[in-house]
């Protein structure tokens, strides 16, 4: 079953040089059980599609399209019924934790939030429930921790705790933004064993937002690869790794460490100034007349796989 | 924690003497002698040679500076202030003599400061551009722009004067004190109230808020119990700091006012070149200085708990 199904997705800011078209047109389903990566280069978008499902972008947004959470619109939800789907239903993990927990609020008090919002549990039942949390993601001593305040804990147990603050209400789906982004590499890897682990025996979705492939390879089913503001490939992980369509997919694998390191020429395109037709189409050696014109729609390819390129027409 | 206050008191010790050396510097170089001004005002005439000398030897005024200085070091190192020259009295009794009128003054402007300036700012900031936003930013221009001297007469014109509402001056009811504190209230909420306002806009803007609005809260919850508190940070500490400025404050208005507080006393006792006084009273201010802002730095740790001062290099 389908569980968020977000159709022609778009998120303009308005900002004083113009409009930051930082989300055009996207379409993506999350199967309910479903680990969905999403991939990109910084800031083509990925962390803006995140906050747009759960409504977080500031004030001087539009937001376009539709978001269908288990059959109903999210963009057109009064104020009440999507905070009964934050935290609850879906639940954000942020990148960077120490700059997104609050610096004057205990760990303990900021994990056990939701569920004292959403299960009315008394603060003490709710502390409990937080021990129990940070246990199962191995932050050792929780009765003691839950007292301590961010700063005092370190980067990978920051990250600890807010996986923990994410799941505590046991959501339906979770969005991880960048989660093992700005890590050491050992602690990386134990955050990866981690969500495998606590993700394992859940039903729980994910949208897993990053802009490291290997990492969405070892947690994801299926993967959408984002260029500026557009889905231009998805596949399963497999399919992805032994059978890319888009160039741009090729050129993002040609350019990981394992495969050459060989990056793709060109830059990625303001998102002010966006070119027209194809993106991808002004670092493409494969450009056509048709590609500087027109723009491609998401072509099947094969069993569960997508490519947006002419190419494939 | 007991390390930290201890070496801030030492270091109180130290500006506080340094303060009083440099206004008795102040008063050595500065032109008129204290005797003749005394002499005048008490007798009402122009006092002899004999009476100048006999004045001057009395209080000590021909010594060499050195020596006067040493002289104030020792008393003041043995808890004695002097007498005034004027009055008499030691100095220290006429501080605290006058000390309530003042405290009265400063406590009642700081609460209308506050009371104004923390809700307006908030409100401000979150409705920002708004029109109460507009013209509350106009308004505390214009209060951080306007002299507390200008504020205090127009206020004595048309409050007192035109309207007849409130005396113009003195002291003793509630009456008189409500012209003198918003006059020195509203001085402070207009830097106070821009200082929230920014601070509030710049909390709402961090990450950890979207954190708080991603898990569901209300915006009540959202503002209060995560946005408020760290958006206090910056404003106690300015509140911590006015202190002083709230008894430089009080000497303009209790001047203008006829508030019989130490401001005024204190302007008196510089007219009259009351060498004791101005010493004295500068050494007392100094002190509440320090410990308002020792008492907000300790105040600071309960606040954030990023501040330890136990903590080696942990600052
Ligand atoms: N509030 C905002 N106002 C204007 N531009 C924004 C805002 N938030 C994000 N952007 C822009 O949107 C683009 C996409 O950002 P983001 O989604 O964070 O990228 P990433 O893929 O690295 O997560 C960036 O160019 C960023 O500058
Ligand atoms: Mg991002």
């Amino acid at each position: 079953m389908t569980l968020l199904s977000i159709q022609n997705l778009k998120a303009h800011f308005h900002t004083e040089d113009g409009a930051v078209r930082a989300v055009n047109g996207v379409d993506m389903d999350i199967e309910e059980g479903e680990k969905l990566g999403l991939i990109g280069e910084t800031g083509c978008g990925k962390t803006v599609l995140g906050l747009a499902i759960l409504r977080l972008l500031s004030e001087n947004t539009t937001v376009e399209g539709r978001i269908l959470y288990k059959g109903q619109d999210i963009l057109t939800m009064s104020d009440h019924e999507i905070r009964k789907i934050r935290g609850k239903e879906i639940a954000m993990i942020f990148q960077n934790p120490l700059s997104s927990m609050n610096p004057v609020l205990t760990v303990g008090t900021q994990v056990a939030e939701p569920v004292e919002l959403h299960q009315h549990l008394k603060k003490k039942d709710a502390m409990q429930r937080v021990i129990e949390m940070l246990k199962s993601v191995k932050i050792p001593l929780p009765q003691e921790r839950v007292k301590e305040y961010p700063h005092e804990f370190s980067g990978g147990m920051r990250q600890r705790a807010m996986i923990a603050m994410g799941l505590i209400c046991m959501p339906s789906l979770i969005i991880a933004d960048e989660p093992t982004t700005g890590l050491d590499v050992t602690i990386q890897a134990q955050i990866i064993e981690l969500m495998k682990e606590v993700l394992r025996d859940s039903g729980t979705s994910m949208l897993l937002i990053t802009h490291d492939l290997t990492v969405a390879a070892e947690l994801c089913d299926h993967i959408a690869v984002m260029y500026p503001g557009e889905i231009i490939e998805y596949a399963s992980v497999r399919d992805l790794f032994k059978d890319p369509k888009h160039p741009y997919t090729r050129g993002f694998l040609d350019s990981l460490p394992d495969r050459g390191l060989k990056p793709i020429a060109g830059i990625s395109p303001s998102l002010i100034d966006l070119p027209a037709g194809c993106k991808f189409h002004p670092r493409c050696s494969l450009a056509t007349e048709r590609c500087r014109k027109e723009r491609p729609e998401l072509i099947k390819v094969g069993i569960k796989h997508y490519v947006r390129c002419f190419l494939y027409d | 924690m007991k390390k930290f206050i201890a070496r801030r008191l030492a270091i109180a010790v130290i500006v506080m003497l340094g303060a009083s050396l440099l206004s008795f510097l102040l008063l050595y170089l500065a032109p008129g002698n204290p005797a003749h001004a005394i002499l005048t005002a008490q007798l009402g005439h122009d006092p002899s040679l004999e009476e100048v000398a006999f004045f001057m030897a009395k209080h000590d005024l021909n010594n060499p500076f050195l020596v006067q200085c040493s002289q104030w070091l020792y008393m003041i190192t043995h808890v004695n202030l002097g007498m005034s020259f004027r009055t008499g009295e030691p100095v220290l009794v006429e501080f605290i003599d006058r000390f309530p009128a003042t405290f009265e003054l400063a406590s009642a402007s700081m609460l209308i400061a506050v009371l104004i300036a923390i809700p307006v700012g908030i409100l401000s900031a979150l409705k920002q551009n708004s029109m109460l936003d507009h013209i509350s930013r106009l308004v505390s221009l214009l209060g951080v722009s306007m002299p507390n001297f200008w504020l205090g007469l127009l206020l004595i014109l048309f409050f007192s004067l035109k309207l007849g509402w409130f005396p113009c001056f003195g002291y003793g009811t509630l009456s008189h004190l409500v012209l003198p504190a918003i006059t020195l209230g509203t001085g402070l909420a207009a830097p106070l109230m821009r200082l929230m306002r920014a601070s509030m806009l710049e909390v709402l803007r961090q990450d950890y808020i979207r954190t708080a609005r991603s898990k569901g809260l209300s915006e009540q919850v959202v503002m209060w119990k995560h946005g408020f508190k760290n958006a206090l940070i910056p404003v106690i500490t300015h509140m911590g700091m006015q202190i002083g400025h709230l008894l430089a404050g009080a000497v303009i208005v209790e001047t203008i006012f006829a508030w019989p507080g130490v401001g005024k006393f204190l302007v008196d006792a510089i007219y009259a070149r009351d060498y004791p006084v101005i010493q004295g009273f500068v050494l007392i201010i100094a002190l509440f200085f320090v410990l308002s802002n020792l008492a907000v730095d300790i105040l600071y740790t309960y606040l954030d708990p990023r501040i330890r001062y136990d903590v080696e290099n942990g600052k």
